[in-house]
């Protein structure tokens, strides 16, 4: 269990640089779907079954072609120098860096209430009893929005003049 | 044994990537792909308290799936927002979209 782990954190770590750092928008986007992938192995470690297939199927599947097909969309010029960085690599690397350290702080500085106790052997039906008892009005503000940034999708991709 | 403070240290250098990656990228296409770093990040977080402070429950789970739900919901709208300054504009790259300085 502990190599699955070594391994998965490298591969997330090793492929959310070359997000980063990769000049081609292409191969970020498919080293993000590597990520989102490595991602969902750890949600299987953690014993979050039904979270890891979610992840599978929203990020890999949904959000990734979403991306791609923005790419394929907008992208004009060479696609070797798609992904250039700004003149702002200093000022990001150092405010990365901060940020690290004070989460870094932040985790060292506190005493975690761990428990041995083990998981629930399977996660679906309590997530289910969760969202329609105690989370209901969260879950129906979430179809809300989802239905909102659809249409909000659409009317600002369709381009409505005034007259239409 | 991998602890709790593994997953953190984790999730805490990939929330960093991802920050570091909204900051120094020109396309703004590769600025979202930043923003989803950062929520997987917080998602990884979520899961692994939910794991090791309270295993018998899956609330920090329940998290997850709202942040996954928003993030679905942050991408479609951010493309089509990234679509319409294309057309507007002519162009995705950040530092050309300035219409807020002078």
């Amino acid at each position: 269990m502990e190599i699955v782990f070594w391994i998965t954190a490298f591969v997330v770590i090793a492929s959310a640089v070359g997000v980063v750092t990769m000049t081609n928008l292409i191969h970020s986007a498919l080293l993000l779907a590597l990520t989102m992938f490595g991602v969902a192995v750890l949600f299987v470690i953690l014993a979050a079954d039904f979270l890891a297939a979610v992840q599978v199927l929203v990020y890999v599947g949904a959000v990734m072609a979403l991306v791609v097909f923005g790419v394929m969309i907008l992208q004009r010029g060479p696609m070797n120098l798609s992904n250039m960085p700004s003149k702002h690599v200093l000022g990001g690397l150092f405010a990365a860096i901060a940020t690290m350290g004070f989460l870094f702080w932040g985790l060292g500085s506190t005493e975690w209430p761990v428990s041995e106790a083990a998981p629930a052997a399977t996660t679906v039906e309590p997530i289910a009893e969760l969202l329609f008892t105690k989370y209901v009005v969260a879950f129906e503000v979430a179809g809300v929005l989802l239905t909102v940034a659809a249409i909000g999708a659409i009317i600002l991709a369709k381009e409505v003049r005034a007259g239409d | 044994m991998i602890s709790l403070t593994h997953y953190l240290v984790l999730a805490a250098v990939l929330f960093s990537i991802g920050l570091f990656g909204v900051i120094t990228k020109r396309n703004a296409i590769a600025i979202l792909m930043g923003i989803e770093l950062m929520l997987n990040a917080v998602n990884i977080n979520l899961v692994a308290f939910s794991r090791f402070i309270e295993p018998s429950d899956v609330v920090g789970q329940v998290f997850a799936v709202f942040i996954i739900v928003v993030a679905a919901a942050e991408v479609a709208v951010g493309l089509a927002i990234i679509i319409a300054l294309a057309r507007a504009r002519q162009t995705i790259d950040a530092e050309e979209l300035h219409l807020l300085k002078w």
